[in-house]
């Protein structure tokens, strides 16, 4: 059997505002397999973001058990997390969050380079920018973009340091339908391709059927 | 492609960018004129004592360093001593009054003398002095105090009158016969230095030790070694004066990038945690600020040069006798300390940058 790309058991994560303890995250154990397309819906606070965050390594986890490629992040630095940005996961965001001065080019570029990624196989770049359908926008900055198109961008940055582990948070949040259908079909459509392991947070049980191997619910904190 | 991003910053803001431009050129102005003038006036005065023609000059003990204060300790009688002996071509003496208002001085001369020794000013206009109250300035001054031969002039409330305008570059930039100096500061029979030529300027040396055992205590240097003198450091509080205002400077460059910077860290914050979620590692982010304010003081840096040639024209136009020398090496010299202060002031940004918290930051609107 194959180890699995994410193994957590008994994740806690609870941020303080002040004297405050805000418990995000109250007990999630969630294992994926290489490959898998897992959609997770919840409603909102339910800690959806927060899972991804750590998932990430944008933030440490307040305890917990959590494997993510065969690493413990529960003892892994801060270098450590950043390495793992680099390499190991690509973020899509619900906002885009495309660098607004750089080009769509420029954008994906910077990925790499903050990576110190120099051995990148052009042939599937290509492959990849052909699939999303924007190589004719690559040289547009993002208001120049519609939102469709931005995030089908950012799609590509994320997938730009080929990494095992592609965390999209509501990435039809702010899309019509006609966009959001494009960009579920090109994250459905990489996933079989590239094999790279794919979470989805979506309000859309529709998305979640259509994309998804299996779907896991949240609710306050904890897996459903 | 950060060199990319740190570009487009730089544009995105074009006018936090050229505020923070000029600052910094502003800065570099400020440092380069104020070497430049100080430099400017101390060459200038060492250039006009090797114009005496002199091979060494005979100063009292007292006096201190180059540029002495008005005095006149010698005796007379020591200008024919030295002229009787074997190796010596000519001696003369002079006395000085120091106009410090203008930063330049008054010498009394003996004219004949003078000339001899320093192959004889070259009048442009008038001649030497007819008569006890003659004076005889050079153009520079003219043009300063907008003179003209025939027009008279007030020194010690005694109205001298032109009888002559010289070329610059001969000892001083106002000549008053020696005798009607001596008497009215009553220094008569006194003598603030004498200049002595050589038959041979290669005796220099031996000669000046003759000197030094004849007249032990007195300051006597070889024009070389004294107007080698002529240096910033050897004027009393030229140095601090100008650390003074390097330092000022420095804080205007400073406190502008720091700011420039610092509003321009939160205005990206959303944009840090796009890269920080990227990977970018806290070395990174503090790359881009540092490139940032590098290339910015760059920037400065050709713009306070450029200004420095507008403040060096406006001020020698202004004021003649002022001499603003911009030396190349000051642009190095002007351009580190810049951009120490530009590095100084983008720390804080930097760090704070570089410590963002990615969630918090993606979460800014
Ligand atoms: N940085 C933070 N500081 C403090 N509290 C936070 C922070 N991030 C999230 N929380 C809190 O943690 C809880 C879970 O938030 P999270 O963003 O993970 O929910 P979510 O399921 O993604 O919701 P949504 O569907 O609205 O995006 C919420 O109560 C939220 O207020
Ligand atoms: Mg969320």
């Amino acid at each position: 059997m194959m180890p699995f790309i994410i193994d957590i058991a008994d994740l806690h994560k609870t941020y303080h505002l002040g004297r405050v303890r805000v418990p995000a995250l109250r007990g999630v154990s969630l294992t994926v397999e290489p490959g898998e397309f897992l959609a997770i819906v919840g409603p909102s606070g339910s800690g959806k973001s927060t899972l991804f965050h750590i998932i990430g390594g944008l933030t440490p986890p307040t305890s917990g058990h959590v494997r993510i490629d065969g690493l413990d992040l529960a003892e892994m630095s801060d270098a450590g997390r950043t390495r793992m940005r680099q390499r190991t996961v690509g973020f899509v965001f619900q906002k885009f969050n495309l660098l607004p001065t750089l080009t769509a080019a420029e954008n994906i570029g910077i990925a790499r380079d903050i990576a110190g990624n120099n051995d990148f196989d052009r042939l599937q770049f290509d492959n990849i920018i052909s699939l999303l359908g924007i190589g004719d926008r690559l040289h547009h900055k993002p208001f120049a973009l519609s939102g469709g198109e931005q995030q089908r961008v950012a799609i590509a940055r994320a997938l730009a340091n080929h990494p095992k582990i592609l965390l999209a948070d509501e990435p039809t949040g702010n899309l019509d339908t006609a966009n959001s259908q494009a960009v579920l079909d090109v994250l459905k459509d990489l996933n079989g391709r590239l094999g790279q392991t794919t979470l989805m947070i979506t309000h859309n049980p529709d998305a979640a059927d259509f994309c998804a191997h299996r779907i896991v619910h949240m609710k306050d904190g904890k897996i459903v | 492609m950060v060199n990319r991003l740190v570009l487009q910053n730089l544009l995105h803001r074009p006018i936090r960018t050229l505020l923070s431009v000029v600052a910094v050129g502003v800065e570099i102005t400020l440092i380069l004129t104020v070497v430049g003038l100080s430099q400017g006036l101390l060459e200038e005065a060492s250039r006009r004592n090797r114009g005496v023609g002199a091979d060494i000059i005979v100063r009292p003990s007292t006096t201190q360093a180059a540029m002495g204060l008005s005095s006149a300790e010698l005796s007379e009688k020591l200008v024919e001593k030295f002229a009787s002996m074997p190796r010596v071509s000519m001696a003369t003496g002079t006395t000085v009054y120091m106009l410090t208002n203008y930063l330049t001085t008054i010498t009394g001369v003996d004219m004949d003398a003078f000339s001899r020794m320093s192959g004889g000013l070259k009048y442009l206009a008038g001649g030497p002095f007819e008569q006890p109250f003659d004076a005889v300035i050079d153009q520079v001054w003219a043009e300063q105090r907008k003179l003209q031969v025939g027009q008279s002039m007030e020194l010690w409330n005694r109205q001298f009158r032109v009888a002559g305008i010289v070329e610059p570059g001969k000892l001083s930039r106002i000549f008053i016969p020696l005798t009607t100096m001596q008497d009215l500061l009553g220094w008569r029979g006194k003598l603030g230095q004498i200049y002595i030529k050589l038959k041979n300027p290669d005796e220099t040396p031996a000669v000046i030790d003759e000197l030094k055992a004849l007249l032990p205590g007195y300051n006597i240097f070889s024009m070389a070694e004294f107007t080698s003198l002529f240096s910033i450091n050897n004027i009393a509080g030229l140095s601090t004066f100008i650390r003074v205002i390097i330092g000022l400077a420095v804080t205007i460059g400073f406190l502008v990038v720091m700011l420039s910077m610092y509003t321009a860290i939160l205005e990206r914050t959303r944009e840090i945690g796009i890269l920080k979620s990227l990977g970018a590692s806290q070395f990174y982010i503090i790359g881009i600020v540092i490139r940032e304010t590098f290339l910015l003081a760059l920037l400065g840096i050709g713009v306070g040069i450029l200004f420095s040639f507008g403040a060096q024209g406006i001020i020698q136009h202004r004021f003649p006798i002022l001499v603003v020398s911009l030396h190349r090496d000051w642009w190095f010299y002007a351009g580190l300390i810049a951009v120490g202060g530009a590095m100084l002031g983008a720390l804080y940004p930097a760090v704070r940058a570089a410590r963002q918290d990615p969630i918090a930051a993606l979460a800014y609107e």
